[in-house]
């Protein structure tokens, strides 16, 4: 299954290291680059790994790559659970992108020689009780109408697919095109793939777009030091909208919408789930996400509490008593990890990809507002902003996604 | 010129809708941007414990750029303690006395737990709070709560988000007829008709949150509310013919001219 659209199949040096350069000590001595990419999460990342594997000269900025959303996220590959009305757009944007996993996790494992823990076991849904049954019979018809194979299942027949799950739920969807990623693997083997195709990682804190006669000149970092570049793609998660020297309305809104997550470690007491088991519980969602080292990871909220990242009491409680009405055995494991991440929010929920919009920004690239879906939509989006860095037209599916969609709102927000 | 709705305040503050909206489904910005734009509403209740006042980007923005005022409540507290608390810092931050009065007597029904709620309002009103109770449709309760000095009753429907609409028609026409402050119908409305019978009942508006944010095209279904909520004030107002057995047809037979 090979795209001729994939994500640097244009020459990335497979396995081979051209550059292993990490530290801006070894960066060239005029820090003058191809393209600056600001923000090493997910995105940023793929982006880099995708520029560099293009022959371009990358640097990445971020005080602490792959440590942000990308690292607390759960990485889910589900367009079709996370599938909302009105959001039709989006879900093919989706849907695109993970036709592109198989190759694009197949490229990276390549690429790093180890494992990204890609496992393609498929999503079960299923209802606590007869009201969340409601619930998920008009998700389940809703999909189906959009042709989304998915398959509605009894609480007994749920239960035969995974044992583990509670003997109590009223019914189920399997969707078994809904895969999942190692986030953390896989942005630490981003990490390595985009050094060793030739990217640069400068561990500081971008502070300032700087442009010249409205092109973009670079980025100037914390500590005063500024990288020179022709192309600047801004992929700073929940912070873009706040670099310093964006013009007015280039960039919309992008509000923190915090998740907290739990990782729970492996028991031999504990039953071991095979696939994601996602629990509709008196109308809210929660997610069991089973690694292949057995790891669970439990989660996640959904708040608005702007940059607060403190990880509660209440949302302990509330993911482990929701996780456990529906997959009663994780309560025997280990509480590992408690986290919290920023997800980046559009105004529509919907990801901002493209080229800035608006006077005096040529040579800026969006690629932000990935919300939920960071880790799903990497090979689409990194495979895009490599296309319009190089001049090209990005795929057809990110057309309705472009950062100019919203010129009324930032006018209006402006108002 | 005649408005559907008639004229509606609370405490004194003029309200150009007797829609309510409360937002905490929403599942965008632009989402609850098309909500309010649709319903017309002109008060939105935002959970003090979910919302942090000073963040840009989300909800509050889209209310303020539309001029709506912000009704902070104590959504998801269990005591009278947590909520006046609760209260005292919404005051600091949304910049406002006002207060939807939320505490909730167990997590399965999310019911209001009487004896707290009652605890809460009268230290609230003592302490100058402007105090809108979330309460059972108990006519007495609801008595109790305005002779406390809350400034509206805000009688259930249903349990939150139940979607099963007015329970108890008779309980919210006593509380409704017997109130000298507004009542406003909260929770358990599912559809736009259950929005026009509490007004028929007699409620002075109605606040729905759910039933726009989990219906399928949620800007529609606030354009339905909007009309469902001044329909149903205006059929209170014109009259409904009294409830009879038989039929009476609506054309003399008598007397009917032989063609």
């Amino acid at each position: 299954m090979t795209d001729p659209g994939q994500p640097g199949s244009a020459g990335r040096p497979g396995g081979e290291v051209s550059r292993p350069v990490t530290e801006p000590s070894s960066a060239p001595a005029d820090h003058r680059y191809d393209v600056v990419v600001v923000g090493g999460g997910v995105i940023g990342l793929a982006c880099a790994w995708d520029l560099a594997g293009r022959g371009m000269t990358v640097a990445v900025v971020d005080p602490e790559p792959g440590r942000g959303a990308s690292w607390a996220a759960a990485g889910m590959l589900a367009p079709v659970s996370e599938v909302h009305h009105g959001e039709e757009p989006l879900l093919a944007l989706a849907l695109a992108s993970a036709r592109r996993w198989p190759a694009f996790a197949a490229e990276l494992e390549a690429a790093v020689g180890r494992s990204i823990g890609y496992r393609t076991t498929g999503t079960l849904v299923v209802a606590a009780d007869d009201g969340d049954r409601a619930w998920a019979r008009e998700l389940f018809e809703f999909q189906r109408d959009l042709g989304l194979g998915v398959q509605w299942l009894t609480g007994r027949r749920a239960r035969q697919l995974e044992p583990a799950v509670a003997p109590g739920v009223r019914a189920g969807i399997w969707a078994p095109g809904d895969h999942q990623v190692d986030n953390r693997l896989l942005v630490g083997a981003l990490l390595d793939a985009a050094t060793a195709a030739g990217a640069v990682v400068h561990r500081a804190r971008a502070e300032a777009l700087e442009c010249s006669a409205g092109v973009v000149s670079g980025i100037g970092l914390a500590g005063g030091t500024t990288l020179l570049a022709g192309a600047v793609v801004l992929a700073a998660g929940t912070w873009s909208a706040q670099l310093a020297g964006l013009p007015a309305g280039v960039v919309p809104a992008v509000r923190p919408v915090k998740g907290q997550i739990l990782r729970l470690l492996p028991c031999d007491r504990a039953p071991t789930l095979t696939r994601t088991v996602r629990g509709i519980v008196r109308g809210a969602s929660v997610y069991v996400v089973p690694r292949e080292d057995r790891t669970v990871v439990v989660g996640a909220t959904m708040e608005e509490r702007g940059f607060d990242t403190a990880v509660t009491a209440g949302a302990v409680y509330e993911l482990l008593r929701d996780a456990h009405r529906v997959v009663p055995g994780i309560t025997e494991m280990t509480l590992g990890e408690a986290s919290a991440g920023l997800r980046p929010g559009s105004p529509d929920n919907a990801p901002i990809v493209g080229r800035a919009a608006g006077e005096g920004v040529e040579g800026l690239v969006v690629a932000t507002g990935h919300y939920r879906q960071g880790i799903l939509l990497a090979p689409l989006t990194s495979a895009a902003v490599g296309a319009i860095v190089s001049g090209q037209e990005p795929p057809d599916e990110l057309a309705p996604f472009g950062p100019g969609r919203f010129a009324s709102v930032s006018g209006r927000a402006g108002a | 010129m005649h408005t559907a709705g008639g004229d509606f305040s609370i405490a004194g503050r003029a309200l150009g809708s007797r829609l309510v909206l409360g937002t905490g489904g929403v599942s965008s910005p632009d989402v609850l941007d098309a909500i309010v734009e649709a319903s017309g509403c002109t008060l939105a209740t935002v959970a003090v414990r979910r919302v942090d006042p000073a963040s840009r980007g989300g909800i509050l923005d889209v209310l303020r750029a539309h001029g709506v005022a912000v009704l902070p409540n104590t959504a998801g507290c269990f005591t009278a303690a947590e909520a006046v608390l609760t209260a005292k810092l919404a005051r600091e931050a949304f910049d406002t006395d006002w207060v939807k009065l939320e505490v909730i007597g167990d997590e399965d029904t999310l019911l209001p737990d009487a004896v707290e709620l009652l605890d809460a309002a009268e230290q609230l009103c003592d302490q100058g709070f402007v105090v809108l109770p979330y309460t059972n449709d108990d006519p007495v309760l609801a008595r109790r709560l305005e002779q406390t000095g809350c400034v509206a009753v805000m009688p259930l429907g249903a349990p939150i988000g139940s979607g099963l609409g007015i329970r108890n028609p008779h309980n919210i026409a006593l509380i409704a007829e017997r109130s000298s402050v507004p009542v406003i119908l909260d929770a358990g409305i599912g559809t736009a008709s259950d929005a026009a019978l509490a007004m028929e009942l007699g409620c002075a508006g109605v606040m729905v949150a759910t039933a726009i944010t989990r219906s399928r095209q949620p800007a529609r279904m606030a354009g339905a509310f909007r009309h469902a909520v001044e329909a149903g004030y205006e059929a209170r107002q014109a009259g409904r013919i009294p409830r009879r057995y038989l039929a009476q047809a609506s054309s003399p037979v008598e007397g009917t001219p032989d063609l």
